[in-house]
């Protein structure tokens, strides 16, 4: 599976991880890896240890996540983006929205 | 037995019994059965009557089997029409033959009816998978054709709106694929009123239709409000405001806006999420990168979207190059992209500006073969005074009501003074008058300047000698920012008064402000170098107006048209 999906024990927090490219391909597992959840985590964190390529639609899909976790009262965290993966966050200013690290 | 969908079937054999034998066996399994003597007779007979499958003989007077095969396979097409070998030929050599000539399959005498029909019904399957492949091929290309067309139209559509701008103006060389509409790149130009030069750079997210959808909007909304004399601010917000209304969720605008002002030799810049852009001195010097500094247009609510914009210097001569992420991100044979880095070295080793646009395109090729279909890239030198093609007003009434004797007068406190720009409304107002509309680019112009003189050296206190060099620029700009987010009070007062004179009429444009004033002679005295670029905007205001002068200590500007 090139998206993975976990809750943490108590199930308050989903971490999503993708695996190599991050882009339209994975549209459909990556809505489903948060969608089809029987109940609501309080937070999401996108891992992308082993994501090495993000494009616009990935930048879509994450908007997607955000809007489903809660808009501007999400809590999404992006974590392990490695430096090219940042910097495409970066260009498109991704920080403003997400916490990211 | 019957079969199930009866065949027509040419049997060619020239052993009278055997072709009697095979007729009637293929004839009680259903199918309509032709006959032939020999090969030259079984392709005349093909011609005439177009059977759906042949038995052929192989060995036949006055034209054999393998000939006539090929001549069969050549009438028939692409359509395929099997055809069976009948052969008491035994040598491999031979079988291959009959493969060669164009045979799907062979048969050996004595003649097996029950192999026979199978071979036949086999035939027909592939006869019939051979027949909807070629019905589903056409489909697809009438589908294309289709598709095309579609696009066709709808880019003549676009184009319209897209291009009804100056992007063909001289100071612009740019490269876009014919069908970036649909890679969802955008590019846009035009003229303000006053003579201004605004630009944008747009990539939508996503491919096809969706990204075309969403730019006719933001290309009407462009083009509307700068003919309307709208700054960047308004028009950002406006355009955020309808793409974050309409489009889904997950598709946004990556944006880079500009207001090229020959007037205060500046360039105005707002990039959200578009790379990075870059100023080049008149020599080819990258002297500064145009950064995204903003999420994409689309993303944020009206209420926390961001429209600050940075100014930099820009003379005549001196240069921008904008591109999009195709550039950057086209990928080599073995998927390197070719990245920010070797984009740096050719512009660090250009020497002629002129050439640098080819220079880029020629890296790309070299880098990855063949240049990707969404690749943007334009290049924009500031233009002189002379070059400018002020946008003609769109007017929408008939312009009858012509009032010409009035008077308006209104102030802008506090917090309106940080937001609200009210030269558009201003000018949109006097478009009225009739007599005005063909002055209409140096109403705007002189309105903008005594407004924004007004403010920034009377409310605010800025000293315009700070924007004598680049530095100094950045600092002012810095400042003007800060000074105005500090604002609690002050004015500024705009008085208009119309009144008709015996032919035509005349306009008293008076700006007055909170500020301290200042000693109009002294000022006026300086050399130009230093009066800086806002002393160039007051000498303007004169040549645009009929006569023009300060009052009240320096407090209040006064403009007067006479038509």
């Amino acid at each position: 599976m090139a998206v993975e999906t976990d809750f943490s024990q108590d199930g308050k927090k989903l971490t999503i991880k993708i695996k190599g490219r991050f882009d339209f391909g994975k549209h459909q597992e990556f809505r489903d890896a948060y969608e089809s959840q029987p109940r609501r985590p309080d937070s999401v964190v996108v891992d992308l240890k082993d994501t090495t390529y993000l494009d616009s639609s990935a930048l879509g899909m994450l908007l997607l996540l955000r809007d489903h976790a809660g808009g501007d009262d999400s809590d999404v965290r992006v974590v392990h983006a490695s430096s090219d993966v940042r910097k495409i966050l970066a260009i498109s200013n991704f920080e403003k929205l997400f916490d990211i690290s | 037995m019957p079969a199930e969908q009866p065949l027509t079937v040419l049997v060619a054999e020239d052993g009278a019994t055997d072709r009697l034998l095979l007729a009637q066996i293929v004839r009680r399994q259903g199918h309509q059965v032709f006959t032939a003597e020999n090969g030259e007779q079984a392709v005349a007979m093909f011609v005439e009557k177009r059977p759906q499958l042949v038995l052929l003989d192989a060995l036949m007077p006055v034209m054999d089997g393998f000939e006539a095969a090929r001549r069969i396979k050549a009438l028939a097409g692409e359509a395929l029409v099997p055809i069976i070998f009948l052969t008491s030929l035994n040598e491999e050599e031979a079988l291959v033959r009959c493969l060669e000539a164009g045979g799907d399959d062979f048969m050996a005498k004595p003649y097996s009816a029950v192999i026979l029909a199978a071979k036949i019904r086999a035939m027909d399957r592939l006869r019939r998978l051979q027949a909807t492949v070629l019905e589903q091929r056409d489909l697809i290309t009438r589908h294309h054709h289709h598709l095309l067309n579609e696009q066709r139209v709808a880019k003549a559509v676009f184009d319209k709106v897209a291009h009804s701008g100056c992007i063909t103006a001289p100071n612009i060389r740019y490269l876009q694929s014919p069908y970036a509409l649909f890679n969802g790149d955008l590019l846009l130009a035009a003229f303000t009123p006053s003579g201004d030069m605004h630009v944008l750079l747009g990539d939508f997210t996503g491919h096809g239709l969706p990204a075309a959808v969403g730019a006719m909007p933001l290309a009407e909304v462009f083009y509307g409000m700068t003919a309307k004399g709208y700054g960047l601010a308004h028009m950002l917000r406006e355009m955020n405001a309808k793409l974050k209304r309409i489009l889904p969720v997950d598709m946004f605008c990556c944006a880079l806006l500009l207001n090229l002002s020959v007037q205060r030799g500046t360039v105005e810049v707002w990039n959200g999420g578009m790379p990075d852009g870059y100023r080049l001195s008149a020599d080819g010097k990258v002297v500064a990168s145009l950064a995204s500094r903003h999420l994409p247009l689309g993303v944020l609510a009206a209420e926390r979207f961001d429209d600050s914009t940075e100014v930099l210097p820009l003379a005549a001569g001196e240069r921008l190059l904008l591109l999009s992420d195709g550039v950057v991100d086209t990928a080599d044979e073995q998927e390197r992209l070719f990245g920010v880095e070797r984009l740096r070295a050719v512009l660090a080793a250009n020497r002629d500006p002129v050439q640098l646009f080819d220079e880029v395109m020629q890296a790309l090729e070299r880098f990855g073969g063949t240049p990707r279909d969404d690749i943007s890239l334009c290049d924009i030198r500031m233009f002189t005074v002379e070059e400018r093609v002020p946008a003609p007003t769109l007017y929408s009434d008939s312009g009858r009501s012509s009032p010409l004797d009035w008077s308006l007068g209104f102030a802008l406190r506090g917090e309106s003074l940080k937001r609200f720009n009210p030269v558009p409304y201003l000018v949109q107002l006097l478009q009225e008058i009739h007599g005005l509309r063909p002055l209409t680019g140096a109403l705007h112009s002189v309105l903008s300047e005594l407004y924004s003189n007004a403010l920034e050296h009377g409310v605010l206190g800025l000293d315009s000698r700070l924007k004598r060099d680049a530095h100094g620029f950045a600092d002012y700009y810095q400042e003007r920012a800060r000074r105005l987010d500090a604002l609690v009070d002050g004015f500024v007062r705009i008085d208009l008064k119309v009144e008709p004179l015996a032919s035509g009429g005349r306009l008293i444009i008076e700006v007055r402000d909170s500020g301290a004033g200042f000693d109009v002679q002294q000022v006026l005295s300086r050399p130009a170098r230093e009066q800086g670029l806002s002393g160039r905007g007051m000498k303007l205001v004169g040549q645009l107006g009929s006569s023009a002068g300060w009052r009240e200590g320096g407090r209040c500007a006064w403009v007067q048209f006479d038509w």
